[in-house]
């Protein structure tokens, strides 16, 4: 595999930080989905989503690594503590925590699993191991050159959509309309 | 051990994503299938991101969307748990069945 090394830039230990990384988000995926607690999973989550921050800077993609930390960690599971604490779910979690059909569920979940395993080592062929990645420090510049200019429609959309939301959300919170 | 390739990264996202496919499927409390939507969702911007590495620089403008989009719906999904939380007093999707006949 050949990297393009600038330099000064040489990445240092890989393959560790990798499946550090990794093996903190899948772990804190699994906390989410089996914790009885909200709060737990939402702790669980947030740990995850910066792990994965720390994957996408692996991936040379520092701009997306800070909106993650930034929108994600910092706002959207903000957003959920604050939710779970208006909703008093102290009642839930004495009850029941998976459903009726969780068998069901969760062959469906291993039988998609089994077809992204086939998909993964029948095309191994088709992920070359090229790296044709831009310099690294002018990430941010490019992409939003590309915003401003390629993607200037779906920005104005995405902003919409983001205003809707919005008017959506504080109507639907209200006591009284 | 190899060399860390595309395919971690992919076979790592497709491990994301089988967790939150299964805390959909399988959780009663909607605050929790909210959260499993939203690793689906990271799931898929890292699938977008590793695969920039190789393609160019669309697939994190893209992963950019999804962030907003993820914000956007998980604001309006939490504004629809508030109001049937505060008609009903549970969060549990197994009691959602107003529409039932």
């Amino acid at each position: 595999m050949q990297e393009i090394a600038q330099p000064g830039m040489e990445p240092v230990a890989t393959t560790f930080f990798f499946y550090f990384l990794s093996g903190i988000t899948l772990v804190s995926g699994v906390f989410v989905i089996t914790r009885k607690s909200p709060v737990h999973s939402a702790l669980a989550l947030i740990l995850g989503l910066l792990a994965q921050a720390g994957l996408y800077l692996m991936l040379y993609a520092p701009f997306v690594a800070g909106v993650q930390i930034i929108l994600y960690a910092g706002g959207i599971m903000v957003l959920f503590l604050f939710v779970i604490m208006l909703v008093n779910l102290e009642r839930s979690q004495k009850e029941e925590q998976f459903n009726k059909q969780w068998l069901i569920g969760l062959l469906a979940a291993i039988a998609l699993g089994a077809l992204f395993v086939l998909v993964y080592v029948k095309g191994k062929s088709l992920f070359p191991y090229r790296i044709a990645q831009p310099i690294e420090n002018s990430n941010t510049q490019q992409i939003g050159v590309m915003l401003y200019g390629q993607y200037m429609f779906a920005f104005e959309i995405a902003s919409l959509l983001l205003l809707v939301a919005i008017i959506g959300a504080v109507v639907m919170a209200k006591k009284r309309i | 051990m190899a060399p860390i390739g595309t395919i971690h990264y992919l076979v790592t996202a497709a491990a994301l994503f089988i967790l939150g496919v299964i805390g959909v499927l399988t959780r009663r409390n909607v605050v929790i299938i909210l959260m499993s939507i939203e690793l689906i969702l990271n799931a898929v911007n890292l699938n977008l991101v590793a695969f920039s590495r190789i393609w160019g620089l669309h697939g994190q403008v893209f992963a950019i969307f999804v962030i907003t989009d993820a914000a956007a719906e998980a604001a309006v999904g939490l504004g629809i748990l508030i109001a049937f939380f505060r008609n009903k007093e549970t969060v549990n999707v197994d009691e959602v069945d107003l529409l039932k006949w």
